[in-house]
């Protein structure tokens, strides 16, 4: 395991993202690269898993667009994301929220974080 | 072909200056000793015999510890015989490092693969079975199907694909783009899966084609 590690830090390029679990609202500053323009596209929804280690950690954000639940995967360390806002924290007792997905209006809300 | 010998450390992912997330596996390979070296006129061809990873000398026959202290080192392991074509000359306890390979070179793998046990044809070579799974069919999902003709030739022919051991035999993966070497801690990063679990035995060579 040691020696994967000394590999992905090989590789690393040193981005700084938040902190963030299951349950807190992000957005993502993704870039979109369209023939040569690049642009920032913003994704924000709420973390429902983050899973892996070391560089191939990812992330799925779900949210509701329209009355359609889309959700996405990000890898944390790709080049692609620009930077990560987290909005609200979540008070969530789980690691991976799926239940998620089969609440849908009031029922879907996630109680903030009080610190 | 020039050749090191190595173990599989595990797979990872690292993201190309494009941003491609390109999948890769860890090998551990060297740094391996030079054991022997044949010679075209004392043995008919040129090559160069590795030798890796060390073992105790009380599980080592005799001849073989005579055979590894004529070369001056302690007992190896594994012993592999690599043809040609290493760059430079090499004398019996010379070591080989990663740094015979490097970065966007291609390289072939060989390993032994996970051993599966008894496995039907779907699995071991790709069949698709027999018919629906609906439909009054009840039992001919996973089946080979027909193993041939009738009367004539009134037999199976040999080499007919059939049910039996899977894996666990050695497989050679070619054309492996070398990504990255870091001599320090004798490590390769290949693009792609390698045969073989963690810590498995691998020979790494120049691509042969």
């Amino acid at each position: 395991m040691d020696l994967i590690k000394t590999v992905e830090n090989a590789f690393a390029v040193e981005t700084e993202l938040p902190a963030f679990g299951a349950g807190d609202t992000v957005t993502v500053h993704y870039k979109i690269r369209e023939g040569n323009k690049e642009r920032i596209q913003n994704y924000r929804g709420v973390v429902i898993q983050v899973r892996g280690t070391g560089k191939t950690k990812t992330f799925t954000v779900r949210k509701m667009s329209g009355n359609i639940g889309v959700e996405r995967i990000f890898p944390l360390h790709t080049p692609f994301i620009d930077r990560i806002d987290v909005n609200k924290h979540g008070r969530v007792r789980r690691k991976r929220i799926f239940y998620l997905r089969n609440l849908t209006g009031k029922k879907a809300r996630i109680k903030e974080k009080r610190f | 072909m020039a050749g090191i010998i190595g173990k599989k450390i595990g797979m990872t992912s690292v993201f190309s200056v494009e941003g491609k997330n390109i999948p890769c596996t860890v090998i551990e390979a060297g740094p391996c000793v030079v054991t022997q070296v044949k010679t075209k006129e004392t043995d008919g061809y040129d090559a160069l015999q590795l030798g890796y990873g060390e073992k105790k000398e009380k599980n080592t026959s005799k001849a073989e510890y005579g055979h590894l202290k004529k070369a001056g080192t302690t007992p190896k392991r594994h012993l592999v015989e690599f043809r040609n074509n290493f760059e430079g000359e090499y004398k019996p306890g010379d070591t080989i490092n990663v740094d015979i390979f490097h970065e966007n070179d291609y390289v072939d793998v060989i390993g032994v693969t996970k051993g599966k046990g008894f496995q039907g044809v779907v699995k071991r070579y790709n069949f698709r079975g027999v018919g629906d799974s609906t439909h009054g069919q009840h039992n001919r999902e996973r089946a080979p199907g027909s193993l041939g003709a009738s009367s004539y030739p009134s037999r199976v022919f040999k080499g007919m694909r059939m049910a039996g051991r899977h894996g666990g035999k050695a497989e050679t993966i070619e054309n492996l783009l070398v990504i990255k070497i870091i001599p320090e801690s004798n490590l390769i990063v290949v693009k792609g899966s390698v045969p073989g679990a963690k810590g498995s035995n691998l020979i790494i060579r120049k691509q042969w084609k």
